[in-house]
């Protein structure tokens, strides 16, 4: 039963690991570096994510490639939950990390993507650079590797949280700082 | 069918097998045969499309799984099964399944009508020109009906244009098939590839080069191909008709659409490019003095050979018009197919009416 079950996880693995459809979904500077990854120098087609596909019921992997404002936050929350199982988070640089140069005192960004869905891996640095983006997605999948079939469950029950619910963006604010929320729109 | 037909009637009969069941089995076969040579075609057409994509923008890729990347649509492929399947809470349940198989079904069945050699079509049918086109209508609104039944309006903005295209990209199509009936005289596409046989001057494309391109083009349109993939504009429109759909519905679409580019380019290379002609008219079979079944075998396994490279000439074209251009504006292709290609297929096939006629009064 075992050796059954570690060749089918063996095979589950190496097929997800190596096809990796990440989201096109860029909020700001990172997306060029996002783009840059795709393009000729870097090649991310090496490692079968190149198809990036436009809407999140058919891609895996979602590369945050930017800051999230508060207004982006519900979207983001939603573009997470239409993708389909299983499904990938990269933060890409800082601010999705946590904030970046954004950390002490904005009132329109959020402070970490983490915040709103779960990250599965940070990489920081502001913008990083395409060999970065590279590594993190190399070991994303030296991690995915690791999974087996029967976690699946569990792993895909830390994906839902109800702490936020799309069109909720207040919740992820101080109450003294909707009142400038509100004024700067 | 012939001569494989007889070599398996005889086979069969002689371990007592009842008549109905062998012509029920023989059905069995081909169809095993078209299914078979489908998916192994789709998934290397997949991949190869993306090496000669990596090619053309100077990449490398894919080649970290398997030898240099030979098993990454195997990859690609167990992972879409994999995944999950969702249902949109606003779909029309029965529709938004349906529409897949709607899709995928008449381009499975159309590759039964194209002669891949002498003795190896599956269905000759006497109007097979015809019965290819009528069937492969069914496909946009298969794509119709996965824009409607999912719920969301960028799906169903794709599904109308998918119908609005193959309307006005039918036309040509049908006015230039005209034309190439005209000029051989049948409908049966095996009888088309014959009356091109001899050396590649007699090949239709060389009467109706004309034809030819228009043809070309509309196939390009008939497939969502990219200067015209309006139907999935990725920019415009999320993904198009397939937006809400995932796991193995979306990889019957993706399926649909290269098998269809397989089997459309297996089209034109019969109408145009002489089939399984060879070029120089000359059979290897026939130099080599073999006796007389396995000399047809080997024959007939030299015209699948002539026929599958002249299609992949052809599929190595459409995927460079992918490489080479833009996506187009709808109105403007649309625009396109009315004002200038319906006048050049009608202009193209009155010069084949006088071609026609001066080789008559010959």
């Amino acid at each position: 039963m075992n050796i059954v079950l570690t060749s089918l996880n063996r095979i589950y693995n190496q097929t997800r690991a190596n096809s990796l459809w990440p989201l096109t979904f860029a909020t700001s500077c990172c997306g060029i570096e996002m783009m840059c990854v795709s393009a000729a120098d870097y090649d991310v087609a090496r490692f079968g994510s190149e198809v990036f596909r436009a809407s999140p019921r058919q891609s895996d992997l979602l590369i945050i490639a930017g800051t999230i404002t508060h207004k982006m936050a519900p979207v983001l929350l939603k573009l997470y939950e239409q993708m389909a199982e299983p499904k990938y988070v990269i933060a890409m640089g800082a601010c999705a990390c946590s904030g970046g140069m954004f950390a002490n005192d904005s009132y329109s960004v959020v402070y970490g993507a983490d915040k709103i869905i779960p990250v599965d891996i940070y990489l920081p640095m502001c913008p990083p650079k395409p060999e970065a983006l590279i590594n993190a997605i190399i070991k994303l999948q030296s991690e995915i590797k690791k999974e087996s079939i029967t976690d699946r469950k569990n792993i895909i029950a830390s994906h839902k949280s109800n702490l936020f619910k799309p069109d909720d963006c207040d919740i992820l604010m101080k109450k003294e700082d909707i009142q400038v929320f509100k004024m700067g729109i | 069918m012939g001569l494989f037909y007889v070599i398996y009637l005889d086979f069969m009969r002689q371990i007592n097998i009842p008549d109905w069941l062998i012509i029920i089995l023989w059905h069995i076969i081909n169809f095993c045969f078209a299914a078979v040579l489908l998916i192994f075609i789709v998934l290397f057409l997949v991949l190869f499309e993306r090496k000669y994509l990596a090619f053309f923008t100077r990449r490398k890729g894919p080649n970290r799984v398997g030898l240099n990347g030979c098993l990454q649509t195997a990859a690609d492929g167990l992972k879409i099964l994999f995944k999950e399947n969702i249902l949109p809470s606003g779909a029309d349940k029965f529709l938004y399944f349906c529409a897949p198989l709607l899709v995928f079904s008449p381009i499975m069945a159309v590759y039964c009508l194209i002669p891949f050699a002498e003795d190896l079509t599956a269905y000759n049918s006497c109007c097979g020109v015809l019965l290819f086109m009528a069937i492969l209508s069914l496909p946009p609104l298969g794509v119709l009906f996965a824009g409607y039944s999912s719920g969301n309006k960028y799906s169903l903005i794709g599904g109308i244009r998918s119908c609005v295209q193959s309307i006005s990209s039918e036309i040509p199509v049908f006015i230039v098939l005209a034309g190439i009936v005209l000029l051989t005289g049948s409908m049966n596409l095996n009888e088309i590839t014959k009356a091109q046989s001899g050396i590649f001057l007699n090949w239709n494309i060389f009467p109706s080069i004309l034809g030819f391109i228009i043809f070309l083009i509309c196939s390009l349109i008939i497939m969502n191909r990219i200067p015209f993939d309006f139907p999935e504009a990725e920019s415009e429109l999320t993904a198009g008709y397939n937006s809400e759909y995932s796991g193995m519905k979306f990889a019957m679409f993706f399926l649909g659409e290269y098998a269809l580019t397989f089997i459309f380019s297996a089209f034109i290379a019969v109408l145009f490019l002489g089939g399984y002609n060879p070029p120089f008219g000359v059979y290897a079979a026939d130099l080599l003095n073999l006796p007389l079944i396995s000399g047809a075998i080997v024959k007939n396994i030299e015209q699948f050979f002539w026929l599958m490279i002249k299609t992949y000439i052809l599929i190595l074209i459409i995927m460079w018009f992918r490489a080479a251009y833009p996506r187009l504006r709808q109105s403007d292709a649309i625009e396109f197919c009315w004002y200038i290609l319906i006048p050049l297929s009608v202009f193209n096939l009155f010069i084949l009416c006088i071609i026609q006629f001066i080789r008559g009064c010959l």
